[in-house]
């Protein structure tokens, strides 16, 4: 057979992450994502509240093993996305420039960073304890220490933009804590987000530990909110007006509701932490 | 009008009377049922429904009093902060907990909530008739009004169907007037669709009040088709005597979407009739939490989490 026909292109179906796998909404819902000239190219999933759910369960079923896995697993695991992520460089490149409409020097800087955001991250796992952990002094024959443990889970809104830097800055230091997480894609920039799910997928986090959902923030807040299951959220991706409905919403169930300035802190970290005291007698 | 006279040529003759089952038309019939949308108002029917038809169930080595008096006062009282939600069909327990949940229940305000006892040998039945007849007894004697038996699953499967019957028959005497009897046909262990009918009739045939897919021990358990097959068999069997038997799934029905799924198949195959405790239960433990965890969202609006119900 003569190969005079050009070969088709096997386009992508961008899905949403929920408990280790890649399923469509329940919903069957879509959107439409348009390139920086406004060009159509892709049509990811449309979470729907159900798909919030549905990944609350997958990510409280996982916390319990994520939050007492060593720190220092925790850390090689985190370092592993970094070296998954590194391999998947030029399409993370392309889909940064055909979204942001940056350069390909700028879109590969943004990469670069969020791979070294996770290992600065991945570095944290096993020194926060020691560094915002103490021994405190009390009168009497004990031993008296505060660590720092994980939260539970956690729920993040991504910021419009640098789409891929944005979710990573997010997303490493509340698993960097030991809490397991729901993320919210950027809605009008969700591609890497989904191409950080395959990376994930593949980077031995147990399943259901990293939840993405791709679709619109304003529709989630109020459930993420309003949800008796979610113990903290990262609000630093929503308008102030979304914000404000998320607090109210989330108020009756005391949940611990950031918005971060700082890009990069340990601070980021110890936001989705509870200390936790242990008294023990000396000399026994 | 009795079926079969109780000996293996007439329960032969009366079983292969009975039509076959087509094995791939019962899988798609209940997956198609599955898929059926339920919308909120018949879903909060739908939750308080299943909420009275569940058996909570506790038979593990490891049940204490304490754990037995526990479930009961969850059984009288399944949401402590809505009183509006329904007490469950029954408490079912090992035979040794019968007095402690009979007690405790009517000295609650839970009089009107049955105790269940797993009786022959459960879950294996593998003991002589003395002992089962003794274990019936005593569970009767010490206050149970609905007996679990298991069918002897060996005799079945290597064609023995006198004794199977048989045994159904005398304890079914022992029960008589005082208890309920559900036979336990353990479907996990009869491998086709063709047996699990057959083990219906024959169960109806030789008295049983209701026929229980499984112990719970044995996976799989109540699958979606095996109920379906059950159903038929309890609706066959109306149209053939005029008599009501109940069905009651147990074992690996955990979150409120496969109650409702059940409560569909009923509607679907059995007929509206079957839609009451006494005529289908659920057996169940960890049902019971994600059940009011649903009806909490359906009254609040919000989704709720496992940390707002009592721990199993």
């Amino acid at each position: 057979m003569a190969n005079s026909s050009p070969r088709l292109d096997v386009k992508k179906t961008y899905k949403l992450f929920i408990g280790g796998a890649f399923p469509r909404s329940e919903s069957g819902r879509t959107y439409e994502v348009k390139n920086s000239e406004g060009l159509f190219i892709a049509n990811p999933s449309l979470a729907s509240r159900k798909d919030l759910r549905d990944s609350v369960v997958a990510a409280r079923a996982a916390q319990d093993g994520w939050g007492s896995a060593t720190a220092f697993n925790r850390g090689q695991i985190l370092y592993r996305i970094a070296e998954m992520m590194e391999g998947r460089t030029s399409q993370f490149v392309d889909e940064i420039v055909a979204l942001e409409g940056v350069t390909q020097t700028a879109a590969k800087k943004q990469v670069e960073d969020a791979v070294d955001l996770w290992v600065w991250y991945s570095g944290w796992c096993d020194k926060i304890g020691a560094i915002y952990g103490s021994t405190n002094a009390v009168s009497g024959s004990f031993y008296n220490f505060t660590i720092p443990e994980s939260l539970g889970v956690v729920a993040t809104f991504a910021p419009t933009k640098p789409s891929l830097l944005g979710l990573v800055q997010a997303i490493a230091p509340v698993l960097a804590g030991g809490n397991t997480l729901i993320a919210i894609a950027s809605e009008k920039y969700p591609l890497p987000a989904i191409t950080l799910s395959e990376v994930i997928g593949t980077s031995d986090v147990p399943r259901g530990v990293v939840n993405i959902l791709t679709g619109s923030s304003a529709e989630l807040a109020p459930w993420v909110g309003s949800h008796m299951d979610i113990d903290g959220v990262d609000a630093s991706g929503l308008t102030a007006s979304q914000e404000k409905n998320l607090r109210v919403a989330g108020a009756d169930n005391l949940k611990r509701i950031f918005r971060f300035k700082e890009s990069q802190s340990p601070a980021r970290v110890l936001a989705f932490m509870e200390n936790k005291t242990v008294w023990h007698p000396i000399g026994v | 009008m009795a079926l079969t006279d109780g000996s293996l040529v007439s329960i032969k003759g009366f079983l292969r009377t009975l039509s076959p089952v087509d094995q791939v038309g019962a899988d798609a019939r209940a997956a198609m049922l599955a898929t059926r949308s339920i919308k909120t108002a018949s879903k909060r029917w739908a939750i308080d429904m299943a909420i009275s038809m569940i058996d909570l169930t506790t038979l593990e080595g490891a049940d204490t009093k304490g754990k037995v008096k526990a479930i009961c006062n969850k059984a009288i009282r399944p949401d402590s902060t809505d009183s509006t939600v329904p007490h469950v069909g029954a408490i079912c327990v090992y035979n040794d907990m019968v007095s402690v949940a009979r007690k405790h229940l009517d000295a609650s305000g839970g009089s009107q909530i049955p105790v269940a006892a797993v009786s022959t040998a459960f879950p294996s039945g593998r003991a002589s008739l003395e002992v089962k007849e003794r274990d019936t007894k005593d569970a009767i004697a010490n206050g149970a009004t609905e007996i679990d038996m298991v069918i002897d699953r060996g005799a079945f499967l290597s064609g023995d169907l006198e004794k199977v019957y048989s045994e159904i028959v005398y304890i079914k005497s022992l029960c008589e007037g005082k208890a309920h009897l559900k036979v336990i046909l353990e479907t996990g262990e009869l491998v086709t669709y063709d047996n699990v009918r057959k083990a219906s009739f024959l169960a109806m045939a030789a008295g049983a009040d209701f026929i229980k897919t499984s112990t719970g021990k044995i996976s799989p358990a109540a699958t979606a088709p095996v109920v379906l097959v059950m159903l038929e068999a309890v609706r066959d069997y109306y149209q053939m005597t005029g008599q009501r038997i109940g069905v009651k799934p147990a074992g690996g029905i955990r979150t409120t979407k496969d109650a409702i799924k059940q409560l569909v198949l009923v509607k679907e195959t059995a007929g509206e009739e079957w839609l009451n405790p006494e005529l289908f239960r659920i057996g169940a433990s960890a049902l019971l939490n994600d059940l009011l965890l649903q009806r909490k969202k359906l009254t609040s609006g919000h989704y709720e989490g496992p940390n707002y119900v009592t721990l199993d």
